[in-house]
């Protein structure tokens, strides 16, 4: 085949377009310009928009003996993925920016151009699995290593998208064994650190960084009965869940900490209120989408088995789900209502929940609403 | 198939011959002994050599490590040295087209030592209005200026500029002019003292030559301040010491390239004609940038032939024709590792998508009917992928969960 491998110029993809080439694929090596003036050297936490990241991307291509190239992908990443981020936290909601990123631009944007170019498939060093059927239609799939599975911010690729898809890292037992492997292929990276935190926020101060895009003015904070209990400087700075930063300058009655339990953006109100209360039991989902051939009950309607997660490395709980279909201004979507055995913390709307049966991704879909049966109305 | 000879041009048989045996011998040019002697002796033979070349003495030939050194001492020199005798020269003109050596130079100054730059516009070809120019310096504007600035031909599009008509210009009001000639040195006829320029960058690996070495002509009354400080090289303005093998084989490969300039110049033109021709009888919509060489032969650079391809992203046109053995370019330098829309398509006119579909060959001394053969025969279907693979600005057409 011929393969695209994004280059990030991590360890991950690094060894993942090894693999590809040792596989007997024709591989060509492209890194993704995703910032117009990035950095010249990497600082801190973030390892994939500097151009120490390209040039580390180029010398593993070198040793591998494939092309390389930078493509500018800058113009789409502001508009699909920062954009999208800041409106999102405008709107109260809490985004994911990496699968916003694998979405519309890795196996999107990129995807489409390799594919025009006469590629057959993206590889990247996520740590997934595509399993293929008799049929060709692929699945994906948990990792090898679960602690390292990221088959939850791929979780929102689609039947076409996972086609063309191959991640080379899949059945590696660990992290330490990329390491590893990357030292003994003598590539640079070996001992590169992992990435973390948001690649387009330079010092990680993601509200910092949001309080330059979005109005923020001062509001109230207010207890689950609705009592006054503190103020902030704007309400869109807040995630649920959230403990930290809150300078409340009444304490709680029981003396316990409070957690952000809502964030209302048209009031510029945020709600807080004790841990018991961040317990979620049912959510509804939209911008559904199945990551390969839908189970059979999306057709049908009926409420199945399954495991949701919430969050990157969030543990999966037992739920039971059904599809429904809303039609609006004449197109049918479909909506996902979902019953958590296991109640989850910290849901905000903006969240995927991705469904899992098994090692296997089902599909996914952004949280609209979060209930908590224990807080039927907050006021 | 190599069609970037305006990134640099493999190295000349004379220029690798005189490079591998100079380099061979030992020997500090400002030292005072045999062995430094023999190496000044090259270093000034070459002066000579370089000097005849490019039509100067050979004391207004200050030695650098390439393009971009000889601009930054032209640029920053002059600057320094004009606004010390007068400290209302703060305007700099520069042409909007420059190369960035050039282009960051004159942008550092304005941030850090006061200057002011007036980007004088061009017109669709990417020539430099001589109407803006003038009316900068009427009225008793000329008096704030410290210098001006025009590269004698554009590295993208290769637009010739009216150097002549721009020197008399701004002789009329002595204000001193600096030409980024890099491009145009060695591929078109250049005389620095005919052009009346008080300064004229050229460099090695554009003709010929290796890497790392280059000069500026300077005029022998031109006042400069020097950049880089020390041991006082090269009339004190360029302090460092000379590298004899890189500046022998330079001026092998300037006396090269000059000696053959008369049969090379219309040989390249015609390989170049070629290409003009096979793009716009495969790909009717692309639209060649610059100066039509069958309207106006002298108006653009022999080895140049620069397209925009509507509908096409240049990195796609890039990877496509390299992959079938044709190295070309997108023309435009990248910033920071990004590639960006050209400022030269730009300021020519052209909006960001346009600018995005650039692809520009460049043809040289080892150029043959061969790489025109081999390039005509790949771009159909590169052009074609390129096409469906469409713009990376435009958002794409896979549906997803948030499009749906």
């Amino acid at each position: 085949m011929r393969v695209l491998a994004a280059m990030s110029g991590g360890v991950d993809s690094a060894v993942a377009a090894a693999r590809a080439v040792d596989a007997g694929h024709d591989v060509v090596g492209v890194h993704l310009a995703l910032s117009r003036m990035p950095g010249t050297l990497r600082t801190g936490s973030r390892g994939c928009c500097t151009v120490e990241d390209s040039n580390d991307a180029w010398r593993a291509c070198d040793l591998l003996g494939i092309p390389y190239y930078v493509w500018d992908f800058s113009e789409r990443f502001k508009e699909d993925v920062v954009q999208d981020f800041i409106d999102e936290y405008a709107a109260g909601r809490t985004p994911n920016p990496c699968m916003r990123c694998n979405e519309r631009i890795k196996f999107a944007a990129l995807l489409e151009k390799a594919i025009a170019l006469g590629f057959d498939a993206v590889c990247t060093g996520h740590y997934a699995k595509v399993i293929t059927d008799a049929d060709g239609n692929p699945e994906l799939h948990r990792a090898a290593d679960w602690a390292k599975d990221q088959s939850y911010v791929l979780g929102v690729l689609t039947h076409e998208q996972l086609k063309h898809s191959m991640f080379p890292l899949a059945d590696t037992p660990s992290k330490a064994e990329v390491r590893a492997e990357a030292e003994a292929r003598g590539l640079s990276v070996a001992k590169k650190p992992d990435s973390h935190d948001i690649c387009f926020i330079p010092d990680g101060d993601t509200a910092g960084w949001l309080a330059e895009k979005i109005d923020m003015t001062d509001g109230e904070i207010v207890d689950e009965t609705g009592a006054k209990v503190g103020g902030h400087t704007g309400s869109n700075q807040f995630t649920v869940g959230q403990r930290r930063g809150l300078k409340l300058g009444t304490p709680a009655a029981d003396g316990k900490p409070r957690f952000v339990l809502e964030i209302r953006p048209k009031e510029n109100k945020v709600i807080v209120g004790p841990h018991a209360l961040l317990a979620i039991d049912e959510i509804k989902g939209i911008k559904v989408s199945w990551a390969g051939l839908p189970i059979a009950e999306v057709a049908t309607g009926v409420e199945f088995d399954c495991y949701a997660q919430v969050r990157a490395h969030g543990d999966p709980v037992p739920a039971r789900a059904f599809v429904t279909e809303v039609t609006d201004d004449g197109v049918t979507r479909q909506r996902l209502n979902v019953t958590l055995v296991e109640p989850l913390r910290g849901v905000a709307p903006g969240q995927t929940i991705v469904l899992y049966q098994g090692s296997r991704v089902l599909g996914q879909a952004t949280i609209d609403t979060a209930r908590s049966l224990a807080r039927p109305d907050l006021p | 198939m190599y069609l970037d000879h305006a990134a640099t041009t493999p190295i000349s048989a004379p220029a690798l011959a005189a490079l591998t045996s100079v380099i061979a011998r030992s020997g500090n040019p400002s030292s005072l002994h045999g062995a430094g002697r023999r190496a000044r002796a090259t270093v000034e033979a070459s002066r000579e050599t370089i000097a005849k070349a490019a039509g100067a003495h050979p004391t207004e030939v200050i030695f650098t490590s390439g393009g971009t050194e000889s601009d930054n001492l032209a640029v920053k020199g002059l600057f320094w040295s004009r606004n010390a005798a007068e400290p209302a020269r703060k305007r700099i003109l520069v042409s909007s087209v420059e190369h960035a050596a050039v282009q960051d130079t004159v942008e550092w100054l304005e941030k850090h030592e006061g200057a002011e730059a007036v980007w004088l516009p061009v017109d669709e070809s990417g020539t430099v209005s001589l109407a803006a120019l003038e009316k900068e310096m009427s009225d008793g504007g000329a008096d704030s200026i410290a210098l001006l600035t025009c590269m004698w031909a554009n590295n993208e599009v290769g637009t010739i500029q009216p150097i002549a008509e721009i020197v008399a210009l701004a002789s009329q009001h002595g204000i001193p002019v600096h030409s980024d000639a890099v491009q145009a040195f060695g591929s078109i006829p250049v005389n620095f003292k005919e052009s009346g320029l008080a300064a004229m960058s050229i460099s090695g690996h554009k003709i010929g030559g290796p890497v790392g070495v280059g000069a500026l002509l300077l005029g022998r009354a031109v006042k400069l301040t020097p950049v880089q400080h020390g041991g006082g090289q090269e009339r004190s303005v360029r302090s460092g010491t000379l590298d004899t093998a890189g500046i022998a084989a330079f001026a092998a490969a300037a006396q090269d390239v000059t000696d053959n300039l008369a049969i090379e110049n219309p040989r390249i033109a015609a390989l170049r004609d070629g290409i003009i021709a096979a793009v716009r009888s495969a790909v009717p919509e692309a639209v060649l940038r610059g100066v039509d060489p069958a309207v106006n032969p002298a108006g653009r650079l022999p080895g140049n032939a620069h397209f925009t391809f509507p509908g096409c992203e240049g990195d796609s046109l890039l990877f496509l024709l390299d992959m079938a053995g044709i190295e070309s370019s997108t023309g435009s330098a990248c910033t920071a590792g990004v590639p960006r829309p050209s400022h030269v398509l730009l300021a020519m006119g052209l909006d960001e998508d346009t600018a995005r579909g650039a692809q520009r060959f460049s043809l040289g001394h080892t150029s043959s009917h061969k790489d025109v053969d081999a390039f005509v025969a790949a771009l159909p279907d590169a052009h074609a992928r390129a096409k469906t693979a469409g713009m990376a600005g435009h958002q794409s057409s896979i549906q997803t969960a948030s499009t749906r």
